[in-house]
Order: C-alpha cells, then structure tokens, then sequence
C-alpha cells in the first residue's frame, strides 16, 4: 500500500520532477517573451470583450 | 455574416442567486453560533449536534461549499454564456448541477450535525458525498466546455481561464485528497497517515482557498469590475502573467500550515519560499483591479457596487501580503494555532469573497429584474454595517492572537512557565466577544441586503431568457497582423485544460511525491506501535465530536512548547494516524503528550463537566458519552479496514478485536471505580479515555531509535 514500494522501483524517477520543473519555468519564460511582443490592438480589443456586449 | 439570434439563460442564475443569499445568512448564522459558543459555551445547549465541534465544521463547509460555492455558480453561468455569446450549453446539465449541489449541502448539513466526519478540515464530508461532489463536478464541466465549445466569441476572455484552471484544480485537489477506504456507509479511513496525511491534507487545503475561494473570484472581478465601472480591465498582460504564476505558484504554499511540525525541513521551505513569491501574482490581481479603476473613482463614492468590490479587492491584497508573510517561519511561530490565523482567514474570508458576492448580487439582480435597485441608502448602510463588523472582527483577534502566543512562552525569571493554559484564554474573552459583535454587525449587512435584493425583486419583472445576437465563429481564422503566443492557447480552450492541468500537478507531485518516495523522510520509530481496538474507537469519537478543532496534537520545537507539554512531536509518532489530527488552532491546550498525564477519572470527570477539573474552562460538555453505548459492531471492519491500509496488526486480529477490546474497557472501568466512579465498561467515555490515555506515550526520550 505504501507508495514508496511502487516508486522506488522505477529507476532515476526524479527525473520525472526535474522535467516537470524545467517544462513549467520554460514554459512561463516563453510566455512573457511573447507578451511583450505582442499586437497592443489586438489586446486592447480582448480586455473589451465583456463591455461590447448589449447587456 | 449571418448574425445568429439566442437567449441568455438567466433562469439558472436566478435559482444560484437565491442559493447563494440563502447559505450566506445560513453560514454567518452558524459562524456566530460558533464565536459565541467560546465564551458562552452552555450555548451549545448540551446536545451533541450543536456542539463547537461540529457547529465549526458546518459553518466552514456552509460558508466555502454553499455561500462561496453557489456564488462562484451564480457569476459563472452569468458571465460564461455572454463571454461565449452564447447560451449555456445544456439547460438540462445547468439544473442537473444546481439541484444536485443543493442536495449535496443538504446531506452535508445533516451528516456534519450527527458527526459524521472524515476529520480533515473542509475535507470533512464522508465518501458517499464525495462521490456526488464529483458527480456534479463533472456535470459542471461538460457544461461549462460545452459552452466554451459552442461560443462565438472566437478569444477566451481572462476570466474564463481562471474558471477553467479553478474547474481542472479543484477536480485533481478533491480526488487527491478525498482519498480513503471506506468501514461502513458513512465512515472511511483516509489512505494517507500521519505527515504524508498532513501535506495532503494542506496541500488541499491551501489549494481550496486559492483555486475555491480566490481563482474563480478573480474570474468574476474580471467580469464584473469591468462592467459595473464600465471600463476595461487595466492592463490585459497582467493579467496574462499573473494568472499563469499565480496557478503555478499557489500549489506549493502548502506547507506553510504546517511550519515547525514534525513535516520534513525540506517541504517547509518549499512552502515558506514558495509563499512569499506569491505575493507577486496576487498583488497583480489586486493591482489589476483598483488600477481598472482610474479616472472612475467619482463613480465609486455613488456605486454601492464598486464600494463593495474595493474594499474586496483591497481586503484580497491585504490578506494576501499577510498571508505569505505569515509563512516565514520566525512569524508562524507566533501566530500558529493563534486567533492571528482566524483573524486572517476572516479578512479575506468577510472581505474578499463576502464583498465581491455582495457587489455581484447588488449588480445582477437589479439587471435581471429590469429595474433599479430598491435602495442605495440601504446598500451603503449594509457597505459601512460590513466594513466595520470586518474591523471588529479581525482587529481584537490580532491583539487576541499575539497576546496569547507571548502568554504562552513568558518565562518567570527563575525559569518557569508564568501562565497557566487557561489564563491565556480567560485574558482574551473581552476580545472573543467583540469579534462576535463583528460578525453580528456583518451578518445584520446581510439581512438588510436581503431585504433590499427582495424589495427590488418585488418592483421589477424577471427577464427568465434574454435576447442576444451575435455572428458565429469563422471555421477559418484569418491572421491580422502579428498573433501573439497566447492567442493560440487562447483559442483552444481544451489545450487551455490540458496545460493548466499540467502546470497545477507539478507542484503537487514534485512536493508530495518524495515524501511517499524516500524512507527516511518519515523515520519510523520502533516503539511506536498501532493502536489497540479500544483506542482505536476513542479515537474515532475524538474525531466525531470534533476535537480537533479546539485542541492540537503537535508540540513544536520550543522551549516553551517542550515546557509546557513535554517532548516535541516527531514525524513517526503519526504513521498509524489516519487521518492524521494535528490541529490547527490552540483554543485548548495541546495533547500530543496527553498519555498518563493525568488519571482516568480525572478524563471521566472532565469530559462530563470541564469546569468540575478546570474551573473558568470554555469547554464544551459531553455528557451523552457517558450514556452512549460504544458501537462495538465496527471494530472488526476497522481492524481489516487499517490492516488494508499497512497498519501492522498480526493477521487474523480483527477477529479477537472485540476480546481484546473489552478485556481493556473493564480494566478502565476497573481503575474508574477506584475513584468512586461506577460505569459499565461499554459506554463511550471508557474508548474515548483509552485513547486519551495513549496519546503520545509510544515514545520516551532515551527510546527513540531510527530504522
């Protein structure tokens, strides 16, 4: 029942937290190089979806 | 373009309305029942449905699950179907999901009330109520990507991100931490034990604040805000960049509960770290929100509504700064198990989600109805009723909490402990009882918010289905000029799950994982053996009556601590614990060396009436122990329920249990009436004083040894 038993079996499992940290930070950092890229119209007109509605 | 013609449901948002004005008083009722009963504790009226320990769970469950709940339902199916331009994907979902939430509090109030709990704070509900909350969820979901699927609105909208990471986390958080075996219908034993329970548990925990109590919010002051001051939100990349850190980030603050516990170092600081980096993601959201705001700050001092929603926002960044610093270790030695702590909650709790469904519900009703509201007399009288109940709620528990952890470690000058438990306690009643008068101011800003939402539904005429029209979405999407990244995930909003998904669990494993993974983060203790039958069942009692919730079972480090309750608490004293009971809250003394301390009839006499052994004590009574029969019938499936589990009984034990149970039972019984004190041995009180008299006492400094 104890988790341990089954994990310790798979070799080099810290691999598995190691990837997943370096595909978030990577991920994050690509993001906020794109945002500063970005078309400032098309944001503009995105942070105006809920005020273009008749209601 | 062919411009399509539908109708918003607004029927369903109407019955989530109602819902939501209904459980907030309910919750506030019950919260008060709760502040009153610490200083008035005959208010309990002696029945063990309404006791502190299990009027505390109503309300928390009332307040996150029904008020909270039935709120985030309320502006989602409100603001989802316009952001989309489209109605809800399924009428018949949407009623499916609000009955089937309904009974769900139904059954929670009713279980909660006759003690049946799982033990685990806002995790209390037992496992078939679990299975119907992720039924619903689920409802939910399709719904809610139906919807997102069938929009024509071709951009998500930021508010629909954050419901989409709120419906993906609380899913994973939910399953993750509901984990258990089931004894019988409504009773389980979580899978996890001891520490590795404790880091679910507030890995949970701290997860249903952020992805229950502030995500899903977030979403709907990014909807609402916008259209109550009629200008778009301030900057669009931040909300971008705080979005994506804050899911990333808020997985792993949870550890900060459990500073200077028994949890390894490692998992600490992770946690402390991780929570003072959230300060940054959450102060974009607070920034985003009173930033949208100017050049229309004029309109604030006239709109009941945007009164409301600054004051929330202000109280998210409040409790949001306070919140990561509580989680620098140096601080948390001081506030933990504190009222600094319910101080805290409640500022963001009364502040943050109160105000932005009060400013929600202020907003919609009267657009629903056609009308104006009633009174923006009232709704400014309930404004300043609420701000200043916040401020006599929170302000007396700051001094409350900081005055008794210093009580708590005061050394006479000759080394001794200056202060007796019970005058740290005695000394901040004044302050219990202008918190109750808080909370009373707030839940009479309620009541007339009621009145007001009524008088204003009365004056106006429900508009059940209203008219849009909008194009549908091109199959082919032409590039204007230079896309940006996030346009494509914006589109795509299945890959917008998927990677929310992703982003939110690798916090969780990378925390949690090691701790199932490396032996020696848990050392085991040779000494520390499993419970016995009969302590076993008390110990199920402690968990019903909700002991838990007044008193801790964790001795931190301290001189003061070590003073006062004996050896600090080590990691493998807990790994037969399931569920694990640390605590979480100091309004009792600590009991994790309860074990010998005093005799039998000492526990006898005190559970019947506390203040017979300690005079002046806030403590509830527990009278029907004495009379209630031990229910003997569950012992075997218990023992095979934790043998399932790893506990070590030898094989075959379930079945002389209830021998060994009773051949202990009568020797407590026995040792009882030497001090005059007659009980057949199968009542309650005998369990419930074999597991008190256990507590702690596997270990002895000079035995504890390491495999």
């Amino acid at each position: 029942m104890k988790f341990i038993n089954y994990l310790e079996k798979i070799s080099g499992v810290d691999i598995y937290a190691l990837s997943s940290f370096a595909i978030f930070f990577l991920f994050f950092l690509g993001v906020l190089v794109w945002l500063f890229k970005a078309d400032k119209n098309k944001i503009n007109e995105i942070s105006r979806i809920p005020l273009d509605n008749q209601d | 373009m062919q411009v399509e013609k539908f109708y918003y449901d607004n029927k369903i948002v109407k019955a989530f309305g109602y819902a939501t004005v209904i459980f907030a008083v309910v919750g506030m009722l019950a919260g008060l029942w709760a502040a009153i009963q610490i200083y008035a504790p005959s208010t309990s009226l002696n029945l063990a449905a309404t006791t502190f320990g299990r009027i505390r769970p109503l309300h928390t469950n009332a307040i996150i699950f029904a008020f909270v709940g039935n709120c985030i339902f309320t502006g989602v199916y409100y603001s989802l179907q316009r952001l989309c331009k489209t109605r809800m994907y399924s009428d018949t979902l949407s009623w499916i999901h609000f009955w089937g939430w309904q009974l769900i509090i139904a059954a929670a109030a009713i279980t909660l009330l006759m003690g049946y709990t799982t033990g685990k704070e806002y995790a209390e509900l037992e496992w078939p109520i679990d299975i119907a909350i992720t039924l619903v969820w689920v409802v939910f979901g399709i719904n809610m990507f139906g919807t997102i699927l069938k929009r024509r609105e071709k951009h998500l909208y930021v508010a629909i991100w954050f419901y989409i990471a709120t419906w993906v986390t609380v899913a994973m958080l939910h399953i993750v931490n509901s984990l258990a075996i089931p004894v019988t219908f409504m009773k389980s034993y979580t899978w996890y034990a001891g520490v590795q329970d404790a880091l679910v548990q507030w890995w949970y925990g701290h997860n249903a604040v952020a992805f229950f109590l502030t995500t899903p919010i977030l979403g709907l002051m990014y909807y609402f805000l916008p259209k109550a001051a009629n200008r778009p939100v301030y900057s669009y990349r931040l909300s971008i960049i705080h979005f994506w850190s804050l899911i990333f980030i808020y997985i792993w603050a949870g550890p900060h509960h459990l500073l200077y516990t028994a949890l390894p170092d490692w998992a600490q600081s992770l946690g402390t770290v991780f929570s003072i980096m959230l300060i940054f993601p959450s102060w974009g959201g607070m920034l985003n929100g009173l930033f949208t705001l100017r050049g229309v700050w004029d309109k604030v001092r006239e709109e009941p509504v945007l009164k409301f929603m600054v004051v929330a926002i202000t109280c998210y960044g409040m409790a949001t700064l306070e919140g990561p610093l509580l989680s620098l270790k140096n601080i948390s030695a001081i506030a933990h198990y504190t009222d600094w702590i319910v101080a805290h909650v409640h500022v963001g709790g009364l502040g943050w989600n109160g105000f932005m469904a009060f400013a929600m519900l202020y907003y919609l009703v009267p657009k629903m109805w056609g009308t104006q509201l009633y009174s923006k007399k009232l709704a400014n009288n309930h404004f300043w009723l609420g701000t200043i109940g916040i401020i006599l709620y929170a302000v007396p528990l700051y001094w409350a909490g900081f005055s008794q952890s210093l009580m708590w470690k005061t050394f006479t000058p000759e080394g001794q402990l200056k202060f007796q438990f019970l005058e740290t306690v005695t000394n901040i009643i004044p302050m219990y009882v202008s918190r109750s008068v808080g909370g009373g101011l707030y839940l009479v800003g309620a009541i007339i918010m009621v009145y007001n939402l009524a008088k204003t539904i009365k004056s106006g005429s429900f508009i059940a289905n209203e008219a849009a029209e909008a194009a549908p979405l091109h199959k082919e999407v032409k590039a204007h000029g230079p896309r940006h990244w996030h346009t494509w995930i914006e589109r795509r909003p299945m890959a917008m799950l998927v990677v929310s998904l992703i982003v939110v669990a690798i916090g969780g494993i990378l925390e949690m994982m090691p701790t199932f993974l490396v032996k020696s983060n848990v050392p085991t203790i040779a000494s520390v053996k499993p419970y016995t039958p009969l302590e076993l069942q008390g110990r199920d009692i402690y968990v019903r009556e909700g002991c838990y919730t007044c008193h801790s079972q964790m001795i931190r480090p301290f001189r003061d601590e070590v003073a006062r309750y004996g050896e600090y608490s080590k990691a493998g004293e807990f790994v037969y614990d399931h569920p694990f009971q640390w605590g979480s809250k100091r309004t009792g003394p600590d009991l994790a060396r309860l074990g010998g301390k005093y005799p039998d009839s000492w526990h006898f006499n005190h559970m019947f009436d506390p203040t017979s052994m300690s005079p002046g004590s806030v403590m509830p009574a527990y009278p029907w122990l004495l009379d209630n029969n031990l229910d003997t019938a569950s012992t075997r499936k218990k023992i095979t329920v934790m043998q399932k589990l790893g506990v070590p009984y030898p094989a075959g034990f379930e079945h002389k249990a209830n021998e060994d149970l009773m051949q202990q039972a009568n020797s407590i019984a026995e040792s009882l009436k030497k001090d005059k004190i007659e009980t057949p041995a199968h009542k309650e009180i005998v369990a419930l004083i074999a597991y008190l008299q256990r507590i702690g006492k596997d270990i002895k400094l000079s035995e504890t040894a390491s495999n």
